[in-house]
């Protein structure tokens, strides 16, 4: 067993686990968004870092990843932690105003405004739908390409993906959007399931006031024909 | 290149080459490195070759790697006397043959010294180079990368020879740590200590040893003309640490905008291997070790260590989470130990010639010397070796002469993009690992930028962010966006849209990505906004609130035009690219602001300072 | 035919290309770093990456298809696209970069009509920033078909580019096939 503290509480928990698993143990709630139970963790997103360490050695890490250690000193709501995960969701919000997991994030932390230039993006790279693709579907159709500012997700060559099952497991992850295609071209389109689904902007009907920041976009597209 | 079967067999071969070295006979050396080549070094080996082939037989030729003072390559070293000819042209070689043979000087041919306007014939002498230390730029001199016995005949190997002799790993250790020798790929940590935390792992399951040979920051080309000029050096620090840790294999990953040092050390691997100095039973002992080359394909990202590891492995090269450290879980979950190319090459002079001759130069705290690229605005410029501890206004003014054109030096950036700016107020400071930290800014590799007042110190903090945010793997969420949002606020900044709560906001992210990112890349990207906002305030506060760009360098900020000075030469008119100058033979000229690309041409191509930038 | 069309015939014309993937794997025998070096050899064989080669490394081979073309993403010196028959790299390092390395890229992509890392139309020149070639002393740097060109302004661009087009002038077929399309 690793004995560590969380916040000045004490805890004792498995070799193994992570300073986030031992935080939920003890009821102490870490915001996350890259992360999910099943999935092996990633890191991606920094909404669940924590400081660590003294003084000068004091620094963040991921609580998601960072294995628990004897001896090891958590705080999980330090003016550090606070004032990086408040600048984390102002430019989540920047990228992304449409999820609506972001708005709850940012609701919840009182933030109610982001200063750059707006953009609408719908996806914040966060990997979950690769992740849920390679390790629980065992496909691997869509992956990571490119690096920095132009990394993306999608299929090899941006064709349609032979390893795809059309299990809809990519959308139904996603915090960013519940649609996870993000092509126009119905034959470009990663798989076709869309069309099966019930998503809230296929039924827009009822919903004029809703933004739909794909237009057009295969689920309309496929509805029409 | 016969195998050599013991250590014995190595002395024997090693014998006669020495005494041939020692006959002294007169050699023209002929520094061609990749600096010299893009000089025209190519063809004053033809032209040497041509004058030593009409019979002189007495006169050698060697061709080396750099040796340091690039911008006066093509360049000519005459041994033994040391005379150093900058600058040569294929026609002179005959004469300069012909004068080495018969032990004499041509004058004429001489570097002249401008601040003095006198002529220095021998190389030690020259400002350049008389303050430097070269344990390791001299070997570049003295060796023939594309010839093991060239290495061999200056000691090269012995080092080697002494531990395979002795066969006692914690010998070795030993010397290396109380040599105080510490990283030199910018971390400085210590080097000793990291050997003995991989020698303290398991064995049995394989064990790696690594030389980081990327050198990503742009500015810094160090490890290259080691590579090139002495890769030996690296192989034989290689074979000396894999017996001092029991690591089974050793890997040299090179940054593949390096061809030619890839070329040298494919070559120097193959001879090393003939040589029985790699491979199977190593001088007829019981280590085995061998060496494998893996190109990088330009990611500066691969720099660090745990994306290294993965790019080795044939994944993404996304870094990843420490613990567990590369020393206990590497390349494919075994204990790798990574270090720099001159780090690496550092190792046989310590075994060799002992930790005395390596630390008695530099600081007590980081002893030895270091190799640093000289670049950017600066009179004299190319690659240093100083002791630790110099200042840098030493460095800079002593050794590179100041600044270039008659301006003024305004600060030196180090540590390339993970690194700050230092003021010239702070040009007082020693060069070490620790003085620089202080400041604001780290090591690094040995980059050091020279700025100079037309240098707009926003424009580079948006140069650098510009760089992370295409280099960043893009894995994490502050990394990515942090550095294409900085990027966004200086841009707007330089072109004259910003504000003051942009300042802070910039501060704010800034702080943020230093903050939350999971990797070195990530942790000091924020490095170059942070020093310039601290020391150079004023330049982004003159660029909000009045538009200015006061360096004449943020094209949306700044117009060209002529002044009196103006002799009407025309030189202007002629460099050009978009006809927007005009004028008549004698008169001042005039540029149309319509068509001015801004691109500089004008003001490079005037002799008479009459182009300003307001 | 476009470029990649014309490329793309070239890798069928080796008779084997599963073979030719099959020795360069073998030649490395398993060592670290294969993978990356069968992506170079592929890479310096063809001057790009050609999407069956990858195929190919991926369903003979056993390699995912996704992370194959991960990594021919992510790394600066491999392109799925084939490039230019002439390669002008302009060094952006930060010393070349103080020394007004941007306003030479700016002129390339000025009188060439195309942005950095873009090939021009007719399939001759490619365009690329290199972040250092490890010159800095010579900066602003050049290497045009492995040429180095040192102290480069805007003044010597049109220099480079009439070097480059007298040395290889494309020949008629080239650009009337490449206009063709």
């Amino acid at each position: 067993m690793i004995n560590l503290r969380i916040n000045g509480i004490p805890v004792s928990v498995e070799e193994g686990m992570t300073v986030l698993e031992a935080a939920k143990f003890l009821g102490i709630p870490i915001p996350t968004l890259c992360h999910k139970e099943g999935l092996s963790p990633y890191g991606a997103c920094r909404l669940c870092v924590v400081e660590i360490g003294e003084r000068d050695k004091a620094e963040l890490v991921s609580s998601c990843t960072y294995p628990v250690q004897e001896g090891l000193a958590v705080r999980t709501a330090s003016t550090r932690v606070l004032r990086a995960r408040r600048m984390i969701l102002e430019l989540l919000l920047a990228s992304c105003p449409q999820s609506k997991t972001i708005q709850d994030l940012a609701a919840a932390h009182g933030i109610r405004r982001q200063r750059f230039k707006q953009e609408y993006e719908d996806c914040i790279l966060c990997g979950l739908c690769v992740r849920m693709c390679s390790e629980q579907m065992q496909a691997g159709a869509i992956g990571f390409r490119s690096r920095g500012e132009s990394r993306s997700i999608g299929t090899p060559f941006d064709v349609q993906s032979e390893v795809c099952r059309l299990c809809g497991a990519c959308m139904y992850v996603c915090p960013a959007c519940s649609l996870r295609c993000t092509y126009n071209e119905p034959e470009k389109a990663i798989c076709g399931a869309c069309a099966n689904l019930q998503l809230p902007c296929a039924e827009r009907n009822g919903h004029d006031d809703m933004m739909c920041y794909m237009d057009p976009c295969v689920a309309c597209e496929i509805s029409k024909s | 290149m016969q195998r050599l079967e013991s250590v014995a067999s190595l002395e024997s071969l090693r014998e006669p080459l020495v005494a041939q070295r020692r006959a002294e006979r007169p050699t023209i050396v002929i520094p061609a490195g990749t600096c010299g080549r893009a000089s025209g070094a190519e063809r004053l080996i033809d032209a040497a070759k041509d004058a030593l082939g009409a019979g002189r037989q007495n006169v050698r030729l060697r061709v080396t790697g750099c040796h340091g003072f690039c911008q006066m390559e093509p360049s000519v070293l005459v041994e033994p006397s040391r005379t150093f000819y900058p600058n040569v042209a294929p026609e002179d070689m005959r004469r300069i043959v012909a004068a080495a043979e018969r032990g004499e000087t041509l004058d004429d041919l001489l570097f002249q010294d401008p601040d003095t306007g006198r002529a220095v014939r021998c190389q030690d002498d020259l400002p350049f180079y008389a303050k430097q230390v070269r344990t390791l730029l001299s070997w570049n001199e003295q060796v023939d990368p594309t010839d093991i016995e060239t290495y061999i005949g200056v000691g090269g190997y012995g080092g080697l020879a002494k531990v395979l002799r002795r066969g006692d790993p914690s010998w070795i250790l030993e010397k290396i740590k109380s040599s105080g020798l510490r990283g030199r790929g910018g971390a400085g940590f210590p080097t000793g200590i990291k050997w003995e935390l991989l020698a303290a792992q398991p064995n049995g399951r394989g064990k790696f040893v690594v030389c980081n040979a990327d050198e990503g920051d742009p500015g810094a080309y160090m490890d290259r003309s080691l590579l090139e000029g002495n890769p030996h050096a690296v192989i034989e620090g290689m074979l000396i640490g894999a017996c001092a840790t029991a690591a089974t294999e050793g890997i040299v990953y090179v940054r593949n905008e390096y061809p030619l040092a890839i070329e040298h050390l494919g070559i120097a691997l193959k001879q090393a291997r003939e040589a029985g100095l790699l491979g199977e039973e190593i001088l007829g002992t019981e280590f085995s070790f061998n060496i494998v080359m893996v190109r990088g394909a330009g990611a500066f990202v691969c720099g660090e260590e745990t994306a290294l590891i993965r790019s080795i492995e044939g994944m993404p090269p996304e870094p990843r989470q420490r613990p567990p450290f590369p020393i206990q879980k590497g390349i494919n979950g075994k204990p790798t130990g990574i270090n720099n190319v001159e780090t690496w090459a550092n190792v046989p002079v310590i075994v060799e010639k002992g930790v005395r001759a390596f630390a008695n130069v530099g600081t007590k705290k980081s002893p030895g010397t270091k190799i640093f690229s000289l670049v950017g605005k600066i009179k004299r410029t190319g690659l240093v070796e100083v002791p630790m501890g110099m200042t840098i206004a030493e460095l800079i003014h002593d050794i590179g002469g100041g600044a270039v054109n008659g301006g003024t030096v305004k600060a030196v950036q180090t540590g390339g993009p993970s690194g700050g700016c230092i003021p010239a107020g702070f040009f007082h400071l020693p060069i070490d690992y620790d003085s620089l930290s202080e400041a604001g800014s780290i090591m690094g590799s040995g980059g050091l930028i020279v700025m100079d007042d037309r240098t707009c110190m926003v424009d580079v903090a948006k140069y650098f962010m510009r760089f992370l945010k295409d280099e960043s793997c893009g894995k994490c969420f502050t990394c990515r966006k942090g550095t294409q949002r900085m990027y966004e606020l200086l841009d707007d900044i330089s072109a004259g849209r910003g504000d003051l709560e942009k300042l802070d906001l910039l501060r704010e992210l800034a702080l943020t990505v230093q903050d939350a990112s999971m990797c070195g890349l990530g942790q000091t990207a924020a490095n170059p906004v942070l020093s310039t906002l601290h020391y150079f305030h004023e330049e982004y506060v003159e660029h909000i609130e009045n538009k200015r760009c006061p360096a004449g360098c943020c094209k949306p900020l700044i117009t060209f035009s002529i002044n009196e000075n103006c002799k009407g030469c025309g030189a202007c008119a002629r460099a050009c690219p978009e006809q927007a100058v005009s004028g008549r033979k004698g008169e001042r000229h005039t540029i149309d602001p319509a068509k001015c690309i801004k691109c500089g041409a004008c003001r490079n191509a005037c002799k008479f300072d009459a182009v300003d930038v307001t | 035919m476009t470029p990649e069309a014309l490329a793309s015939t070239k890798l069928e014309e080796h008779a084997d290309p599963e073979g030719f993937v099959a020795r360069l794997l073998a030649e490395r025998d398993g060592a670290p770093g294969t993978l990356l070096s069968v992506l170079h050899d592929i890479q310096d064989k063809y001057g790009f990456l050609p999407e069956t080669a990858l195929r190919t490394m991926s369903s003979r081979f056993g390699h995912r298809l996704i992370d194959l073309y991960a990594i021919a993403t992510f790394y600066r010196s491999f392109s799925l696209k084939p490039r230019g028959k002439h390669v002008v790299a302009v060094c952006i390092g930060t010393a070349c970069h103080v020394r007004g390395a941007t306003a030479v890229v700016e002129e390339f992509e000025r009188r060439l009509g195309v942005k950095a890392g873009e090939t021009t139309p007719d399939g001759e020149i490619a365009l690329e920033t290199v972040n250092c070639l490890g010159a800095c002393a010579l900066g602003p740097i050049v290497k045009a078909n492995g040429r180095y060109f040192s102290n480069v302004d805007a003044a010597k661009v049109e220099g480079i580019l009439s070097g480059i087009r007298v040395e290889h002038p494309p020949t008629r077929e080239r650009v009337a096939a490449a206009q063709a399309t």
